[in-house]
């Protein structure tokens, strides 16, 4: 629990809520140069969020190669398809459909994200045709033995973790803010992930994660990025390494298609068992 | 399968060929897959019953192919999924399945199901109550998690007060049963040609289902009628040709079945109970219990399921289809690795408290390469009691390796 003084204001929703009409109040009153490197870390993943508001509806397959420490590689396609929910606590939800490896073909995932409650999370398993309520306390697993956890793929809502600016500097070609964000939600691996957004755009170009001993135990690096509606940055390779094991994993995502006409009812346990 | 519920199933799936191939727009390419096994099974103790043959290894190979085409946008599917089993050891056990013909409709808010087809319901693990549209295949394996695929005219439409879903459920099915002269057939033969039924209609009867389900925050509940042909047989001593033999009848019942289960943090709770009629005086029976999974045990990626769940079944074992499962306590733990060969072990047991019978259960599976998976499977039978119903299987512990390659 290191970063419980960081926590606690955002444990209680209500006093988080106040916390925050306090910021705009202050953030109104006061010249900008007052700001904190909280609010300042803050300001800069709502504008992130702020960004990528309106895109509706996305589809994409992946390819997902998983790299152990000798090099071997074993490969897993999926598709995934999300949902933008914005407001009442609620976020974005997801279906992930399995393709690769074959035993498993046609097992589906389906999550609800919450901003500060449990998500909710389905599977479907194919053979006895039966959809599982699952627990959603399993952040910090691996995603289909992958070094992604769950909590690396879910929707990043800002209201789930605290942030901290931390420097500007220049990242490959562009200039980048650098953030610290801590997770305020349950059951999270990492103490803190530090975050690299460029400057122009506001896209996440890498994240190093950090875990509970607060050791560096993993890097996202994400690339060829593309942009979409003329508005929307999608990365489509991401590049993740595990310091501590040696393995690593890369998502090469095909082309993304936004607006394709999905709606809630996409998105239940009930229609769960009718993908395909 | 008679010869009625053949031609019966015959002639949808004929139907449902044509109205494939009616389709407006043209059908999608056919996306096909296929799964194959080789399995042994091992008997490690001698028969208990003079007619059952003693091989102590029986092999046995099956093929499950699935063949898919979309069009509409995708709104309208037809999935064809035959299975054919052949066994060394067993004539009953090799034996051939649609498990789904079936064309699916998908609308908004609804959907249609026509069709040879397959439906889960419920949330427990060591007996599935409610699960009731599906005959079971119990020559496959023990468990009755193997069904037969179910003629059915389905409907569902999501609402803001649930999912309602109606079924209309022509051509029954009959349970099948392993041969008398293979391991896990009992004392006597079991003249699965001969069934009787209750209705006049026998095997044409057609029966109805009705499900109601709904997520509300942490709960998901069901709710579920049955009206019709049980799926459990009574097995009816009868002598023929100079020869006792176990006739299955199957009588007409009404079963209303309740699942819920409540997803708290890292356990779930779980609830399911009937109450059924038509077999002697109305009964009820329930299971329920827990799964407490702990994530990344032992600074590993490793998780370990904890389960408990209690049996209830009040039913006459003498009027009704009879269980083991009357007053029974279930252990279990589930053990996943969340490698990169999704390695997975699920241990239990199954004890009943009168009695102290144990079913000993061991499901243990790990895929090798992309394209093949081994799995192994133990069901042993342990202190069992001459008066409980699994004391036809006593000897029969067996210990099931297989290899599947998927395509």
């Amino acid at each position: 629990m290191l970063n419980a003084p960081l926590r606690k204001p955002h444990s209680n929703p209500m006093l988080a809520r106040l916390g925050l009409a306090a910021a705009v109040v202050l953030l109104t009153v006061l010249p900008a140069t007052a700001q904190t490197p909280e609010k300042k870390g803050r300001t800069i993943a709502e504008e992130v969020d702020r960004r990528d508001l309106g895109w509706g509806d996305s589809a994409t397959t992946l390819e997902m190669i998983l790299r152990n420490s000798q090099g071997e590689t074993s490969i897993r396609e999926l598709r995934f398809q999300s949902l933008e929910v914005n407001g009442n606590g609620l976020g974005d939800k997801s279906l992930t459909i399995f393709d690769r490896p074959r035993d498993v073909e046609g097992t589906a995932f389906l999550s609800h994200t919450k901003i500060t409650e449990a998500d909710d999370q389905w599977l479907y398993l194919p053979a006895l045709k039966r959809v599982k309520r699952i627990s959603s306390a399993n952040k910090s697993g691996p995603f289909m033995g992958s070094e992604f956890a769950y909590e690396d793929l879910l929707s990043p809502e800002v209201e789930k973790y605290t942030y901290r600016w931390l420097r500007d500097e220049p990242c490959g070609d562009v200039q980048c803010f650098v953030i610290a964000r801590f997770p305020v939600y349950e059951n999270s691996g990492y103490s803190r992930q530090e975050i690299w957004i460029d400057t122009s755009e506001y896209r996440i170009m890498k994240i190093d994660f950090y875990d509970r001993k607060e050791s560096l135990l993993k890097t996202l690096v994400n690339s060829g990025y593309r942009q979409y509606l003329d508005k929307y940055w999608r990365a489509l390779t991401l590049e993740m390494v595990n310091h501590q094991t040696g393995k690593s994993t890369t998502l090469n995502f095909a082309d993304y298609k936004f607006q394709v006409g999905a709606n809630e009812n996409d998105f239940t346990p009930d229609r769960l068992k009718r993908v395909r | 399968m008679t010869p009625t519920t053949k031609r019966h199933t015959g002639r949808l799936a004929a139907a449902l060929l044509l109205l494939s191939s009616a389709a407006p727009t043209a059908a999608g390419e056919l996306s096909w897959s296929a799964e194959i096994s080789g399995e042994v099974r091992a008997f490690p103790n001698r028969p208990a019953f003079p007619r059952q043959q003693g091989d102590a290894l029986v092999p046995s190979v099956s093929v499950e192919p699935e063949v898919v085409t979309e069009w509409n946008d995708r709104r309208d599917r037809f999935t064809f999924v035959p299975f054919a089993r052949l066994d060394a050891g067993d004539d009953a056990r090799s034996h051939v399945d649609v498990r789904e013909a079936n064309w699916l409709h998908l609308e908004d808010n609804w959907d249609t199901v026509v069709g040879i087809a397959k439906v889960y319901w419920g949330v427990t693990e060591s007996r599935h109550l409610v699960n009731i549209i599906n005959q079971t295949d119990q020559v496959e394996d023990v468990d009755e998690e193997d069904k037969l695929g179910q003629p059915m005219v389905n409907g569902n439409v999501t609402t803001d007060w649930g999912t309602f879903g109606l079924f209309i459920l022509p051509g029954f099915r009959e349970r099948t049963f392993a041969d008398v002269e293979a391991r896990l057939g009992g004392p006597l033969p079991i003249d699965d040609s001969h069934a009787t039924y209750e209705s006049a209609a026998e095997a044409r009867h057609v029966d109805f289902a009705a499900r109601w389900r709904k997520t509300i925050g942490d709960w998901d509940v069901g709710l579920s009628q049955f009206i019709g042909t049980s799926r459990e047989p009574r097995l009816i001593p009868t002598v023929r040709a100079g020869e006792t033999v176990l006739v299955p009848h199957y009588e007409q019942i009404d079963q209303t079945g309740l699942d819920v289960q409540l997803t708290a943090g890292a356990t779930l709770w779980k609830f399911e109970a009937i109450t059924r009629g038509g077999q002697g005086d109305r009964f009820a029976a329930a299971v329920g219990g827990l799964e407490h999974t702990l994530y990344g045990v032992f600074e590993s990626n490793a998780d370990i399921g904890l389960l408990a769940e209690y049996l209830f079944d009040g039913r006459d074992n003498d009027r009704a289809p009879p269980t083991s499962a009357d007053d029974d306590f279930f252990l279990a733990t589930r053990l996943t690795l969340n490698d990169a060969q999704d390695t997975a072990l699920l241990a239990g047991v199954i004890v009943d408290r009168d009695t102290q019978t144990t079913l000993f259960s061991i499901e243990a599976e790990r895929r090798l390469g992309d394209s093949w998976k081994m799995e192994m499977e133990a069901r042993l039978f342990l202190n069992v009691a001459s008066e409980d119903p699994i004391s036809a299987v006593r000897n029969d512990d067996v210990i099931t390796l297989r290899l599947t390659r998927y395509f």
